[in-house]
C-alpha cells in the first residue's frame, strides 16, 4: 500500500510541471505584450540608445520567438529576473527581501480565518437554525461581498481613529523598535528566538489589524464550505448507518462526518489562498506593509516592468507550490485518490 | 409569457430577500442609466473653498479633498463600475461557455486544450494576473475589461464543461439522436437550455466579483484615472484622509460598492429559482 | 399465557412538516412481531413502509415525528425514549441494513475498522480484541480472505460484498431485531439471492426477529413468515404468507399479487381490472397484422452476425507520453464477444442477462447509437453497420429503428413539455412542418398510449412515473418504426404501473405491426411479452430459443442459476421450518 501512495505523490509532482511550464509561458507572453519596443520599457526612462541596445541583445529581441523563450527560461533559472529600475537592485533580491513580510501576514491571516471559520461552520451544521447557524450564514453573505481594502480602512477608522486601540497603520513595527536579528524574516518568530519579548509584542500588535482584514476576507468561503461539507456529510448514507448502529455522537461527528467533510474544505483552501495572495496586495497598500505587494504597487506606478512581472511570476510559482502541497496532503489522506488514475 | 409571469410572482412571494435584491438591482441599473442626469452637482467640478466638508444637507455625502460632491461622484461611478463589470462578464461568458460546452460535449483534444488553458490561467492568483495583464497591455479602462474577462474565463469554461459533460450521456440526448438530430443541434437545442440555470447563477455571482476586481485594480492605481469617478479610486483617494477622521470620502463609495456586490450575490440565488424548471409549479 | 409481542406497534401515526404544511406519512399502523419471526412489509413507493421502520429505530428525519400511537420494543417504548436510550438500543438490540450498500459505508475508513467502531461503542470488545472479532464477523458473512479484506476500503469491494460488510456491522453486537430496508436493491439477481440467503441463515442461527421491507412481493414470500401490505401510509392487510397468496382480502393486495409476474402468470392476469381498449385480450404471439410495407430481406427483420464490441481499458500514468507507445499495447475489454442471432418480423425477442453481460451495449449498437468493433447487422435486408453511428441520424433508416429507454425521467428533456418531446421526432424525421398536422399527430399518439390530452402541456417533473413512460413510448412510436428496442422499460416503475405499461406495449405491437427486442434482467417480464429469448453472460450468448422452454427448463447452467435465483411464492413448499415458535 505504501509504495502506491509514493507513486501517487510522485505523479502529483509530475502533474505540477505542466502548470509551472504554463505559468512561465504566460509570463513570457506578458513581457512581450507591451505595446511598442520592450527593450525601451526594460531599459527605463533614463536610458540612452546604447543601453537600450544592450538590453535588446540581452533579451534576444532580435532573434526568433523560440530562442527568446529559451533565453528567458535560462535567465529565470539562473536567478536573473531583471533589474528593478526604481531601486537599482536585482528583482530577485528585492522579492526575496520582502517575501517574509508578506508571508508572515498571509499565513497569520489564514491561520486566524481557519481557526474561526472551521469551528463556526461545524457548529452551524450541527446546530441547524440556531443562532450559530444564522450568524454563520450572515457572516458568509456579508463576507463574500466585502471589498478587502474597504474592510481594512474601516477597521483602521474604528480601531485606530475612533477607539484608539490599535497603533497607527504604518508598517511592521513602530519606529521605536528595531527589527530582531534575521533568522526566518518573520518578526514574530525571530523576536522569540532572540528572547526579545517587547519586540515580539510590538510586532504582534502591528499585525493584528492587517491580519484581521485578511482573515475576514478568507472567513466567508471557508465557513461556507465547512458548513456545506458538514451538512452533506451529516445527511449522507454512511452517517445514517453509523447512527443506526448506535455509535456515539462524538464518534459520528468526528470520525465519520468531519473527516469526510475535511476533504472538500482542504480543496477550498487552495482557492482561498489564491484570493488571499491578491487581497494581500490591497492590504499591504492600506497598512503600508513593506511586503512584495507594496513593492509591486510601487513598481507599477514607476513603470518598472521587470519588477512587476517578476512579482507576478513569483506569486504564481508560490501558488503552484501551495496547490501542490494541498494536493499531496489530499493524496496521502484520501484513499480514493488515484481511483481514476 | 403568461406562465413566466405567474412563476415570477410565485418565486417573489416565496422569497422576500430575492425581492429586495431585485429591487436593489433595478435601482442600481436606473442609477447607471440615468446617473449623469440626476446628480445634484457635477461630479468633476472642483471647489477649492469647499473641501473636506462633512455630510450636511447641501452635500448629503460631504465633499472630498478637491471640493467635489461625494454623492454625485458615487452616483456617477455606478455607470462606470457597472459598465466595466457587464462588459467583462459578457465577454467571459460567451467565450467561456462556448469553449466549455465544446470541451464537455466532444471531449478528446478539445477538452484537453480547453482544460490546459483553464488550468494555466487558474495557476495564477487571479488578481495578480489581472495586475500583470494591465501592466503589460497598458493602463486603460479597456484593458481592465480584457484583464477581468480573461481571469473570469476559467469559471465559465469549467461550469459549462462540467454541466455539459454530465448531460452528454443523458437519455434525452440519445433520444434526440434517435429523432434525427445531429451533434451541434443537440448541443444547442437540448443541452444548452438545461445548463442555463447554473450558468445564470455563475453570471450573477461573477458580476459581483468582477466589480470587486475592477475596484481593486483602480484602488492600486490601474485603469481609471482621475478625475473620473469610480468607487475604487474614490476609496483610494479617501484612504489618506480616513486616518485623520474624514471618513465620508471612503465610507460612502465603499458602502456603495459593498451594496452593489451583495445585490448581485443575492440575485444569483433568486435567478436560479426563477429559471430552473424543477421549481415551476 | 400469550407472551406480549417482541415488537409492538399500536396505532402509530407519523407526521412530517413540509413546505406545504403537515403531511401524514403513516396513519394508524398496527403491527406485531414475535421473537424469531420474519415479517415482511410490502408496498410500493410512498406506502410508508420505510417510515415505519425508521420510527422503530428512531432515525426519522428532523422534520418527522410520531403524532399518535406507540411503538414498543421488548417493553421499552421507542417513541417516547430519549436519544441516549435509543443510541444504546441501536446496534446492540435493534440494527438496520440499508439499500445501496456502498454508499452506506464510510468511504474513507477501512471496513474492518467500521466493524470495530460498533464493537467498541457497545463495549463488546476491547482495543486488543476488536480486530480479531471484526475478522471473525467478516468470516461469518462469508467474505473470502477476511484478514486481507479487513483493510479494504468500500470502493475496493463489489456491491454484494459491501452489503455483507453492512450485515457484519449490523450483527456484530448480536442484536435481537434486524430491520432490512430493501437490502437487495441495485444488486444482481444472483447476488440478491446470496445476500438474502445469508441474512436468513445468520438470523435463524441467532433466533433473531427480522423485519424485511421490500417492494418485491416474491422476495417477501420466499423469506418471510408473515406479510404486512401497506398502501399510501395505511396497513391494508396482514396475513401469513400462504394465506395471503391463496386468499387475499383487500383489492390492493390482489392487485399487487397479480401485478408481480411469476413463472406461471399471463399478461392478461397482470392487471385484471383494466379493460383493454379493443375489449379482447390478445395472447402473446407474432403480430397478426403486418402493414404493407416493403418486405425486403425475407422473414427476418433483423440479423446480427458475429458482433464484437471492445472497449479499451485506460492506461494509467504516461498515457499521453509519446515514448511509451511501443512497449505497452492498450488492453481492451470485450463487452460483446462474437454474438449472432436473428429476429423475425412481428416477433418479440428477449435479450436477457445480469448487469455487465453486454445486453445494453448490444442494444445500443443495434439502435446505431454506437459503432461495433466488428460484425454486421442486417436490418430489413440492408447492412446498417456500413453507416457510422455519427451520421446515422441523417439516414432514412433512422426512423425505422426506435427505442424506449429504461429511465423515463432521464430520457425526457426536463425543459421540454410532453408535447415537445413527442413532437420532436415528427419534426426531425418526417419533415412535417405544419403546426396543425403535428398537433393532430401528437394528440393521436397520446390517445393511443393512454395519455390524457391535458397532460401534454406538462413537464416531466409534473408527471408520474407511469405517465412519463407513456410519453417515452409515444415518442418512440411517433414515426412508425418497424423495430422497437425496449431497454428495461418497466424496471424503474412501480409494480402496479408496470403491469399496465406491459399490457400497453403488447397491444401496440399488435396494432402497429412492430417487431420488438426486449432487453431485461427480469425473466418473468420477458416471458410475458416474448416468444423467443437470448440469454447473455459476459458478452457471449449462452442459450437461445423459445422463451417458455428456456425459462421453464433451461439447459445451460448459467441460465439455470438465473432462473433459480428469481424469488417467488411457491404455494407447496414451506421454506421456513417452524417459524412461529
Amino acid at each position: 500500500m505504501k509504495t502506491t501512495k509514493l507513486i501517487q505523490v510522485g505523479r502529483r509532482l509530475a502533474q505540477a510541471l505542466p502548470s509551472v511550464f504554463g505559468v512561465i509561458v504566460i509570463s513570457f507572453v506578458l513581457t512581450r505584450a507591451l505595446p511598442g519596443d520592450p527593450a525601451v520599457y526594460f531599459a527605463g526612462d533614463m536610458a540612452d540608445k546604447d543601453s537600450i541596445e544592450q538590453v535588446r541583445r540581452a533579451l534576444g529581441l532580435d532573434r526568433s520567438w523560440v530562442e527568446q523563450f529559451v533565453i528567458y527560461v535560462g535567465n529565470l533559472a539562473n536567478g536573473d529576473w531583471g533589474m528593478s529600475l526604481s531601486t537599482g537592485r536585482p528583482v530577485t533580491e528585492e522579492l526575496l527581501n520582502r517575501l517574509p513580510a508578506s508571508l508572515e501576514l498571509t499565513l497569520i491571516g489564514l491561520g486566524l480565518a481557519i481557526a474561526v471559520a472551521v469551528p463556526l461552520g461545524v457548529m452551524a451544521a450541527t446546530r441547524q437554525n440556531s443562532w450559530v447557524d444564522h450568524l454563520c450564514r450572515l457572516l458568509v453573505t456579508a463576507g463574500v461581498s466585502l471589498p478587502t481594502f474597504f474592510t481594512g480602512l474601516l477597521l483602521v477608522y474604528v480601531f485606530y481613529y475612533l477607539l484608539g486601540w490599535s497603533p497607527s497603520p504604518l508598517g511592521r513595527l513602530d519606529i521605536l523598535y528595531l527589527p530582531p536579528p534575521q533568522v526566518t524574516g518573520f518578526y514574530t518568530i525571530d523576536s522569540l528566538f532572540a528572547g526579545d519579548r517587547e519586540t515580539f509584542i510590538a510586532s504582534v500588535v502591528q499585525l493584528i489589524l492587517p491580519a484581521a482584514t485578511l482573515a475576514l476576507f478568507a472567513l466567508a468561503p471557508i465557513a461556507r464550505m465547512t458548513r456545506a461539507a458538514m451538512l452533506g456529510a451529516l445527511a449522507s448514507d454512511f452517517v445514517r448507518t453509523a447512527r443506526a448502529n448506535g455509535l456515539s455522537r462524538r464518534v459520528v461527528l468526528s470520525t465519520y462526518a468531519f473527516r469526510n467533510a475535511a476533504l472538500p474544505v482542504l480543496t477550498t483552501l487552495g482557492m482561498v489562498f489564491s484570493f488571499l495572495l491578491g487581497a494581500n496586495v490591497l492590504v499591504e497598500r492600506v497598512f503600508s506593509w513593506p511586503g512584495i505587494g507594496s513593492f509591486a504597487i510601487e513598481a507599477l506606478v514607476a513603470s518598472d516592468y521587470a519588477a512587476v512581472q517578476g512579482f507576478v511570476l513569483a506569486m504564481a510559482l508560490l501558488f503552484v507550490c501551495v496547490n501542490l502541497a494541498i494536493d499531496i496532503i489530499l493524496t496521502l489522506t484520501d484513499p480514493r485518490v488515484g481511483l481514476d488514475d | 409569457m403568461q406562465r413566466y409571469l405567474r412563476h415570477f410572482r410565485y418565486v417573489m412571494g416565496e422569497n422576500p430577500v430575492t425581492v429586495f435584491a431585485f429591487a436593489l438591482f433595478t435601482f442600481i441599473i436606473f442609477l447607471a442609466a440615468f446617473g449623469p442626469w440626476i446628480t445634484p452637482y457635477d461630479p468633476v467640478a472642483t471647489n477649492a473653498a469647499n473641501t473636506l466638508q462633512p455630510p450636511s444637507w447641501e452635500h448629503l455625502f460631504g465633499t472630498d479633498h478637491l471640493g467635489r460632491d461625494v454623492l454625485s461622484r458615487v452616483i456617477a461611478a455606478t455607470r462606470l463600475d457597472l459598465g466595466i463589470a457587464i462588459s467583462a462578464v459578457a465577454l467571459s461568458f460567451f467565450v467561456g461557455s462556448a469553449l466549455g460546452c465544446s470541451a464537455g460535449f466532444w471531449g478528446g483534444w478539445t477538452d484537453r486544450i480547453v482544460g490546459r488553458l483553464s488550468d494555466t490561467i487558474m495557476a495564477f492568483p487571479l488578481f495578480v494576473l489581472a495586475m500583470g495583464i494591465v501592466a503589460a497591455l497598458g493602463n486603460t479602462v479597456e484593458n481592465i475589461i480584457y484583464a477581468t474577462a480573461i481571469i473570469n474565463l476559467p469559471f465559465y469554461a469549467r461550469v459549462a464543461r462540467a454541466e455539459t459533460s454530465v448531460r452528454r450521456n443523458a437519455g434525452y440526448v440519445y433520444a434526440a439522436r434517435l429523432s434525427g438530430s445531429g451533434d451541434v443541434r443537440i448541443l444547442a437545442t437540448q443541452v444548452f437550455p438545461n445548463i442555463l440555470p447554473p450558468m445564470m447563477v455563475q453570471i450573477s455571482l461573477n458580476m459581483g466579483w468582477a466589480i470587486l476586481n475592477a475596484a481593486g485594480l483602480s484602488f492600486i492605481g490601474l485603469g481609471v484615472r482621475p478625475p473620473d469617478a469610480e468607487w475604487g479610486i474614490m476609496v483610494a483617494e479617501g484612504a489618506n484622509y480616513i486616518v485623520s477622521g474624514e471618513w465620508w470620502l471612503t465610507i460612502f463609495p465603499g458602502a456603495a460598492l459593498k451594496l452593489a456586490v451583495s445585490c448581485f450575490n443575492l440575485l444569483g440565488d433568486g435567478l436560479r429559482d426563477l429559471v430552473d424548471p424543477l421549481r415551476r409549479t | 399465557m400469550v407472551p406480549s409481542p417482541f415488537l409492538d406497534i399500536k396505532g402509530l401515526s407519523v407526521e412530517f412538516r413540509t413546505r406545504n404544511g403537515v403531511v401524514r406519512a403513516i396513519e394508524n399502523v398496527n403491527l406485531e412481531l414475535a421473537k424469531g419471526e420474519v415479517l415482511g412489509i410490502v408496498g410500493e413507493s410512498g406506502s410508508g413502509k420505510s417510515v415505519t421502520a425508521y420510527t422503530v429505530i428512531g432515525l426519522l428525519d428532523d422534520a418527522g415525528a410520531p403524532a399518535a400511537g406507540s411503538a414498543t420494543f421488548d417493553g421499552i417504548s421507542v417513541t417516547d425514549a430519549d436519544e441516549s436510550t435509543l443510541r444504546d438500543l441501536r446496534g446492540r438490540e435493534i440494527s438496520m441494513i440499508f439499500q445501496n450498500p456502498r454508499a452506506a459505508l464510510n468511504p474513507i475508513r477501512r471496513v474492518g475498522q467500521q466493524i470495530e467502531d460498533v464493537l467498541l461503542c457497545h463495549g463488546r470488545a476491547t482495543r486488543q480484541t476488536a480486530r480479531i472479532k471484526a475478522i471473525e464477523m467478516l468470516e461469518k458473512v462469508k467474505i473470502v480472505e477476511p484478514e486481507m479484506r479487513y483493510s479494504s476500503y468500500p470502493f475496493e469491494l463489489s456491491g454484494g460484498m459491501c452489503q455483507r460488510v453492512m450485515i457484519a456491522i449490523a450483527l456484530a453486537c448480536d442484536p435481537r431485531l434486524l430491520i432490512a430496508d430493501e437490502p437487495t436493491t441495485g444488486l444482481d439477481v444472483t447476488t440478491q439471492k446470496a445476500t438474502m440467503d445469508l441474512v436468513r441463515d445468520l438470523t435463524q442461527e441467532r433466533n433473531m426477529a427480522v423485519v424485511l421491507i421490500t417492494h418485491d412481493l416474491g422476495m417477501a414470500a420466499a423469506y418471510c413468515d408473515r406479510i404486512v401490505v401497506m398502501e399510501k401510509g395505511v396497513v391494508v392487510e396482514t396475513a401469513p404468507v400462504a394465506e395471503l397468496f391463496s386468499n387475499p382480502q383487500h383489492t390492493y393486495t390482489k392487485k399487487l399479487i397479480a401485478g408481480s409476474p411469476g413463472p406461471h402468470s399471463t399478461l392478461a392476469e397482470l392487471a385484471p381490472e383494466t379493460p383493454t381498449p379493443t375489449g379482447a385480450t390478445v395472447p402473446p404471439g407474432p403480430s397478426a397484422k403486418l402493414p404493407e410495407r416493403g418486405m425486403r430481406g425475407g422473414e427476418n427483420i433483423l440479423e446480427v452476425f458475429n458482433l464484437v464490441k471492445e472497449f479499451p481499458i485506460q492506461q494509467t500514468a504516461g498515457r499521453h507520453w509519446p515514448w511509451r507507445k511501443a512497449s505497452q499495447p492498450d488492453r481492451s475489454f470485450r463487452a460483446v464477444d462474437d454474438i449472432s442471432f436473428s429476429l423475425k418480423r412481428g416477433e418479440s425477442l428477449g435479450l436477457v442477462g445480469e448487469s455487465g453481460c453486454g445486453k445494453s451495449t448490444t442494444s445500443s449498437i443495434i439502435t446505431r447509437l454506437m459503432d461495433p468493433t466488428s460484425g454486421d447487422i442486417i436490418f430489413d435486408g440492408r447492412n446498417i453497420t456500413a453507416f457510422r453511428a455519427q451520421t446515422f441520424a441523417q439516414r432514412p433508416e433512422r426512423k425505422e429503428i426506435q427505442m424506449v429507454f429504461q429511465d423515463p425521467t432521464d430520457s425526457l428533456n426536463p425543459r421540454y413539455s410532453a408535447y415537445d418531446s413527442i413532437a420532436e421526432p415528427l419534426k426531425r424525421l418526417t419533415g412535417l412542418r405544419d403546426r396543425g398536422l403535428i398537433r393532430e399527430n401528437v394528440e393521436a399518439l397520446a390517445e393511443r398510449v393512454g395519455l390524457p390530452e391535458a397532460l401534454l402541456s406538462r413537464f416531466p417533473h409534473q408527471l408520474s412515473g407511469g405517465q412519463k413512460a407513456r410519453v417515452g413510448i409515444a415518442r418512440a412510436i411517433a414515426v412508425n418504426p418497424k423495430l422497437l428496442i425496449l431497454d428495461e422499460p418497466t424496471s424503474a416503475l412501480d409494480v402496479s404501473v408496470q403491469a399496465l405499461v406491459l399490457q400497453l406495449l403488447d397491444r401496440l405491437k399488435h396494432e402497429l405491426g412492430m417487431s420488438y427486442m426486449f432487453v431485461s434482467h427480469d425473466l418473468n417480464v420477458v416471458r410475458l411479452l416474448c416468444e423467443r429469448v437470448v440469454v447473455m453472460n459476459r458478452g457471449k450468448i449462452v442459450e437461445q430459443g423459445a422463451a417458455d422452454e428456456i425459462l421453464r427448463s433451461p439447459s445451460d447452467p448459467y441460465t439455470q442459476a438465473l432462473v433459480a435465483a428469481v424469488p417467488h411464492f411457491e404455494p407447496q413448499s414451506q421454506n421456513r421450518p417452524n417459524a412461529a415458535n
